[in-house]
């Protein structure tokens, strides 16, 4: 299988990457390529073997439902770049 | 040909849990912006989630009380969008393998018959942030105390037929999920908001029309009128040649309209795939049994055993079992009155009144149950008339004490003195002489019906507080005697 590209392009909006116009035609080659392995594993029968949602075969451990992370607003806000009134600050989004 | 509407809803439950989904950020409402949200609800670098017990035991039960297949093993996947107040750029949801299958309610409709819902899913998932566009003129504010808040999102089928099915199935899922303990079920805090997926089609038709989603609905009302008005104006475009967009609309609940709103750009486009930082959850059959031997006494339960135990009606049953505090109110009076039908009109009546007009939460209400079953004691012993027990009512509602203490301060005990009565009744037979005329030359058949006059001449004379039975014995004694005369 292979992609062109408009599904490079496509890809990159989709994940808001910018990428460079030079670059495309290679990430498209590479992209293809991995592609082409999925579809070499594809060709083994795999009838009898139920899918992993994970490739670690254990599963997921609980948490007690208990409040132990308080208010670290003033910290964790000290690596955002706008902040006002308590409130992260992003360029104007409303639709 | 005649229209017909196919509606199915997606319901967003905030689950009741103490701290969120993935993270031991607290999730309590109405704190201070991001003073509830921790390094895994930011998405800091090196930061996992770790998923929370609670939560997942209230989505089983909730399967469990829609008679829905569990889903012994679950999993998370990544819903991938973007937007400010989603900091990791995906949604941790289920989409593949979903904690709840295909279950089911019933709902009751205007008519008396019962309609089955089918539930094709509830999964658990992650709540988003809030953007708040107006504070700033140039920037948007993000508030993530919200982000991470565990959801159970509730996927009907499109079986409903109408607003009224529509209402009536949400009103229902509103009361499971209340009674679970599992919502707080509060729709203006946002606890409970709704999606409304419409379309229209010929009736007979197999194939469903074009649908829209209007978002997030918080109130049964305007769920009610939303779809109403979607149907409406599904129809009329369709009539007048037009065709219908499958699009996203927004319910301007001042303008009462739905009005679309600019759909994001690939908006369909979510590339879900499984969560690698979560592992499948997986549950066995000692689980599920050992949570479905906690189950409460559902509405639909209650409703049956009201009806038997009780004698109420359809209706009432329907209504006093709906909410796990609400029974528990009706109930306790029921038992201190030892009348279930009085106690139902009362709680249904007057004490609903009092509720909505001060909105007033049943848990908090001045009138408590027992209080209101002390009155019921004294109008089912004769002691107050039905009138002055609304006023007595009254004097509780404004605390001035128990149902004893008001019917003594006030001195509002009914009269029974069969002389005392007489002597009201003769008074004002005697103050009244055109009335007396007229009932006297009326026909036998019509002069029932000319007796109100006369109570009402009476009950006001005695303040309320002569027994009405006495009276209208007596009242009637004394005209036919002058009729007959």
């Amino acid at each position: 299988m292979s992609l062109d590209r408009t599904d490079v392009e496509k890809i990159a909006h989709l994940a808001r990457l910018n990428i460079a116009e030079q670059d495309i035609q290679e990430y498209a080659e590479n992209l293809s390529n991995i592609l082409d392995l999925v579809d070499q594993m594809q060709a083994i029968n795999t009838d009898d073997i139920a899918p992993m949602a994970h490739p670690m075969d254990a599963i997921q451990r609980l948490r007690i439902d208990e409040v132990s992370e308080g208010n670290q607003r003033d910290h964790l806000q000290t690596v955002a770049p706008a902040v006002e009134a308590g409130l992260f600050q992003v360029p104007k989004v409303i639709e | 040909m005649e229209w017909e509407a196919v509606i199915g809803l997606e319901i967003h439950a905030q689950l009741a849990t103490k701290s969120k989904i993935f993270s031991g950020a607290s999730t309590a409402f109405g704190a201070e912006p991001n003073t509830q949200a921790c390094a895994v609800d930011l998405a800091l670098p090196g930061t996992l989630p770790v998923f929370n017990a609670e939560a997942l035991r209230m989505a089983v039960l909730f399967g469990l009380a829609i008679d829905a297949e569990i889903g012994y093993t679950s999993v998370f996947d990544r819903k991938n969008y973007f937007y400010p107040d989603l900091p990791k750029g995906y949604q941790t949801s289920q989409l593949f393998h979903p904690i709840v299958g295909i279950g089911h309610v019933d709902i009751e409709l205007e008519d008396g018959t019962t309609k089955r819902v089918g539930v094709t899913r509830a999964h658990l998932e992650e709540d988003a942030g809030k953007s708040l566009h107006e504070e700033f003129p140039s920037m948007t504010g993000i508030d993530l105390n919200r982000a991470g808040t565990p959801l159970l999102e509730i996927v009907s089928e499109p079986d409903m037929r109408s607003a009224e099915e529509a209402v009536a199935y949400v009103k229902k899922i509103h009361s499971i999920v209340t009674n679970l303990g599992i919502c707080d079920g509060n729709m203006s805090e946002g606890s409970f908001r709704c999606d409304c997926n419409v379309s229209v089609r010929y009736k007979g038709e197999e194939k469903f029309g074009n649908r829209t989603e209007t978002k997030n609905i918080n109130s049964f009302r305007f769920i009610e009128k939303a779809i109403k008005g979607e149907i409406e104006r599904q129809i009329d475009l369709l009539e007048d040649g037009g065709t219908i967009t499958q699009e996203t609309r927004l319910y301007d609940a001042n303008k009462d309209e739905t009005r679309s709103m600019r759909s994001k750009e690939e908006a369909n486009d979510y590339r879900y795939f499984p969560c690698p930082d979560l592992l499948p959850i997986v549950i066995d059959d000692e689980y599920v049994e050992k949570l479905r031997s906690t189950l409460p006494e559902l509405p639909d339960a209650r409703k049956a055993r009201f009806i038997e135990q009780y004698q109420l009606s359809e209706y009432d049953a329907m209504v006093l079992s709906a909410y796990r505090d609400l029974s528990h109110y009706f109930e306790t009076t029921a038992n201190i009155a030892d009348d279930a039908k009085l106690a139902a009109n009362w709680v249904m009546g007057e004490l609903s009144k009092h509720l909505n007009q001060n909105d007033t939460d049943i848990t908090a209400s001045p009138v408590t149950a027992e209080m209101l079953g002390g009155l019921l004691l004294r109008i089912k012993d004769n002691t107050i008339t039905g009138k002055i027990a609304k006023q007595v009512f009254e004097a509780m509602w404004a605390g001035e004490g128990s149902a004893d203490e008001v019917i003594e301060a006030k001195g509002l005990k009914q009269v029974t003195d069969t002389g005392a009565i007489e002597a009201m009744v003769d008074e004002v037979i005697a103050a009244n002489q055109p009335q007396v005329d007229q009932y006297v030359s009326a026909e036998p058949d019509k002069r029932g019906k000319m007796i109100g006059f006369f109570m009402g001449k009476v009950m006001q004379a005695s303040q309320g507080k002569a027994n009405p039975g006495q009276v209208q014995g007596l009242l009637k004694q004394k005209l036919d005697a002058l009729a007959n005369s």
